[in-house]
């Protein structure tokens, strides 16, 4: 079902006017209300009246999360405080947060891209569906939960970390649709089957995201659970989850891109590719109030197509991704980058900056291990001094990246020192 | 009197023990007493040598970390009760024993390498119950 015929189905030519009327708007408001973009532009030599319509966006200079680390917290924002409803943050590279913020009228944008997508998955406001997402300064849980509602079906916030109570849930209240990672979905299908309620349940579609997965999952979720599994899209800088995702052909991802106009570029030249080849998602949010942002790169790598979809859809799609142009990990749908976990270990004296993040998949939920060097001046000889000192890092640990880890202590000198780029991950999890 | 104590952090791989003494046989250290108190992951040996200084020195040069600590060794006669007797007298004056192990030095008596709280205040009173405890001298010749 195709929940905004006008919009979804838009000739090439209605989107191409749409697209430019709404982007020189953009421009001229962030210009006007973002002193960030008003130097940035002034140092280019663009003035808004420059843009006349979605070809001149090139001329545009790109935004990227270093950006909004930088104009930490509300730098970024056009819109007054007073406008603003909501918050939403996700993990910066360092320290800081990357926090975004939502006027009403966004909030609204967000429902609206949210219902299209899951409506690509089949749901209906006669469905029962889950939210398996966290709930909180996250946006799955929230995006899911307007999305879902404004489609009118009967949302059941679950939030994370409570598999017992969701599976029975599912049962009881015959649950329809699920939102929530795919990892976790495929967890959840083991919970089922360990507890024979597999034959039980009513489930007909999931829309997972927030995190990469590969079509050989997909097949394994659809056919344990016999449902549709659908793959939704979003980051929180852009708005959540719901930029994109595929309909029932699954032959890419449908972008919502009268709202968020997607380009493909070459991550290293910055220049544009064409169409099909893989490169960097680059978004502009070609109707944002709250925190509107101007080609900002997503460091997420895919291609594109603009071709009619089978579906009857005009919306460009995007490919499977097929990994990251940064060293960001997505672990428990939380976004990790190693330099938090070098931030955080220069806190602790007893060990040194040397670590190893190894990511894995354990019976489908990741698991994370940092191993850390202890300090050759560090000294403790007794058992509870280490157990200690691991407790301290696990702390700091989770304090800094939103996750827990096991934390191995290694002695001084033993991490394998690589020449030239520090290799600072192992990713056992072959995610793309 | 106290003695030092080498201890050494290593992570539970293979081979990674024998690194540790490797490097003291190759620095002439000669190794009396050995203890190794573990987790699952971790390790921690726990060494009385002829030469602790040297040997932590050798030690963190070869890039391990190791430190001293000052612990008792303490002369047990051979007869029944002895260790019981003197723990006893450690117990009473509300000194805590955080670990122990046994050292062998082919003499009349038996050892016991131990280390408490309040170290000096234990020396006193095994010096007051005529308990001998071995030097850094002693330990030095052997």
């Amino acid at each position: 079902m195709i929940w905004n015929k006008e919009a979804e189905c838009m000739s090439q030519d209605e989107k191409t006017a749409l697209q430019s009327k709404r982007l020189v708007e953009l421009v001229k408001y962030v210009y006007e209300n973002v002193e960030f973009y008003r130097k940035r532009m002034d140092e280019y030599g663009i003035k808004p009246s420059d843009i006349k319509g979605i070809e001149d966006i090139d001329k545009l200079p790109y935004t990227t999360k270093d950006d909004l680390r930088d104009t930490y917290p509300f730098g970024l924002f056009a819109a007054p405080h007073s406008d603003i409803v909501r918050i939403h943050a996700s993990s910066g590279t360092t320290g800081k947060a990357t926090v975004v913020g939502y006027t009403q009228y966004d909030i609204d944008v967000w429902a609206e891209c949210v219902a299209r997508c899951m409506s690509m998955a089949g749901v209906t406001k006669d469905d029962i569906v889950q939210v398996a997402y966290g709930y909180g300064l996250f946006t799955g849980g929230l995006g899911a939960h307007y999305g879902a509602e404004k489609i009118g079906a009967m949302v059941v916030p679950m939030s994370t970390g409570n598999s017992k109570k969701l599976t029975t849930m599912m049962v009881d209240f015959g649950a329809t649709a699920i939102a929530c990672t795919p990892s976790y979905l495929l967890h959840l299908s083991e919970v089922l089957r360990d507890e024979g309620m597999l034959d039980k349940i009513k489930l007909k579609a999931a829309i997972c995201g927030a995190e990469p997965w590969t079509e050989k999952m997909r097949s394994e979720i659809e056919q344990r659970l016999n449902i549709s599994a659908h793959d939704i899209y979003g980051l929180s800088e852009i708005m959540g989850p719901g930029v994109a995702c595929d309909c029932q052909y699954h032959e890419g991802l449908h972008i919502c891109d009268d709202h968020f106009y997607p380009e493909i570029i070459d991550a290293k030249t910055l220049k544009p590719v064409k169409d099909g080849e893989l490169g960097e998602l680059v978004f502009t949010t070609l109707t944002k109030q709250g925190i509107p942002l101007i080609r900002y790169r997503t460091k997420d790598l895919t291609s594109i197509t603009r071709e009619k979809c089978k579906c009857g859809r005009t919306s460009a799609r995007i490919s499977r991704f097929k990994g990251r142009s940064d060293d960001m990990l997505i672990i428990r749908g939380v976004n990790v980058f190693p330099s938090q976990v070098e931030a955080a270990l220069v806190e602790v004296k007893e060990v040194t900056p040397h670590y190893m993040m190894i990511v894995d998949r354990d019976n489908n939920l990741d698991t994370l291990e940092i191993q850390v060097e202890v300090d050759k001046d560090y000294y403790t000889d007794e058992i509870r001094g280490i157990e200690s000192l691991q407790r301290k890092i696990a702390q700091v640990i989770q304090g800094a990246l939103g996750i827990s880890a096991r934390i191995k202590l290694v002695g001084p000198n033993t991490l394998k020192r690589s020449e030239g780029k520090a290799v600072h991950v192992i990713d056992n999890r072959k995610l793309y | 009197m106290t003695v030092k104590q080498v201890s050494v952090f290593i992570e539970n791989r293979q081979g990674r023990l024998g690194e540790v003494l490797q490097v003291l046989k190759d620095n002439n250290v000669n190794i009396l007493s050995i203890s190794l108190a573990d987790t699952t992951e971790y390790g921690l040996l726990r060494l009385i040598v002829n030469s602790p200084e040297k040997a932590r020195d050798v030690l963190l040069a070869s890039g391990f970390s190791s430190m001293l600590t000052e612990v008792l060794i303490i002369k047990v006669p051979h007869v029944s009760g002895a260790l019981q007797n003197i723990l006893d007298l450690l117990a009473k004056a509300n000194i805590s024993i955080e670990y122990m192990y046994g050292l062998s030095v082919e003499t009349k008596d038996a050892s016991i390498v131990v280390k408490t709280n309040e170290l000096k205040r234990a020396c006193e009173i095994l010096d007051k119950g005529h308990i001998e405890t071995m030097s850094p001298q002693e330990i030095a010749i052997l």
